[in-house]
């Protein structure tokens, strides 16, 4: 499995970035002629854990949130999203529906999101040293000799 | 009588009376950014006219994720508390699997 391209990303943890997070990753995996629901389903799944970077891992303060996204030879998309925030003290916990440490207006379903719309989610956490969340998705491919 | 709310260029939430249930057509992105200024507008609405029915108008919305989820269920808390019921409408067909994984189903407010 080779990657055939990459892209980095860095910015600071603020909430207006949610939306340039998933813009930029959507962004770029465009020229692998994702469908609008594989599409939704990556934006959704980066929206979360970038979200998670600027709720629980910086909650006070701002710090960066590093993306580091892949495309494989065999379609599949990969997207790390680290933080250098809190860390997680369980993440069997961290990962269970509707858990959560928040006490704003957060369902818990983040993870929950994540695992249900991409084919496979890798959770690593130190405490107080940072967490990274590794998310990927293989895309069909579409044959357009046989169409 | 109509009360719209606007972040940058973009409407958010509109909102309408038909006697006294309130209408509140959300339109565009939902995420932790945008949730909070929705949920302020709708709960000052609520609490100044105390409507009897909540309508939250998904139609609009081109995205949303799990923060999505965390305002219809504040909704729910908040109009319940005031003596009143939510109801959420017109869910688009790519938010279903978001909304079937959350369980919102399971409080009655899908219509
Ligand atoms: N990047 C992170 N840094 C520290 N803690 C995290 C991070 N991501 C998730 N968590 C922890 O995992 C919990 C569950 O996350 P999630 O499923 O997204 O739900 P929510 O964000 O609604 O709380 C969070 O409440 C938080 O305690
Ligand atoms: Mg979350």
């Amino acid at each position: 499995m080779n990657t055939v391209n990459e892209m980095k990303l860095q910015f600071i943890s603020k909430s207006t970035n949610e939306s340039f997070a998933r813009s930029a990753v959507s962004a770029f995996v465009l020229p692998l002629d994702p469908t609008i629901s594989e599409l939704a389903d990556i934006k959704t799944a980066v929206s979360e854990a970038v979200t998670n970077c600027i709720v629980h891992a910086y909650p006070d303060t701002l710090g960066i949130i590093y993306i580091d996204a892949k495309i494989t030879d065999s379609n599949k998309v990969i997207i790390k999203i680290k933080d250098k925030g809190v860390g997680i003290e369980n993440i069997e916990k961290a990962l269970e529906p509707l858990y959560t440490t928040s006490n704003g207006e957060r369902a818990g379903l983040g993870f929950a999101v994540m695992q249900s719309f991409m084919d496979n989610v890798k959770v690593r956490s130190t405490l107080n040293k940072g967490t990274s969340v590794t998310l990927e998705k293989s895309i069909i491919k579409v044959n357009y000799d046989k169409r | 009588m109509s009360v719209g709310l606007f972040f940058g260029c973009e409407k958010m939430v509109d909102m309408n009376y038909i006697d006294d249930t309130l209408i509140a057509k959300l339109y565009g992105e939902i995420d932790h950014h945008i949730a909070p200024s929705i949920r302020n507008k709708i709960d000052s609405e609520c609490e100044t006219y105390r409507p009897r029915v909540l309508v939250l108008d998904f139609e609009g919305v081109t995205f949303m994720d799990s923060s999505g989820i965390g305002l219809i269920m504040g909704r729910y808390r908040e109009i319940s508390l005031l003596g009143g019921r939510l109801e959420v409408t017109n869910i688009p067909p790519y938010l279903e699997r978001i909304v079937a994984l959350s369980g919102i189903g399971n409080l009655g407010v899908l219509k």
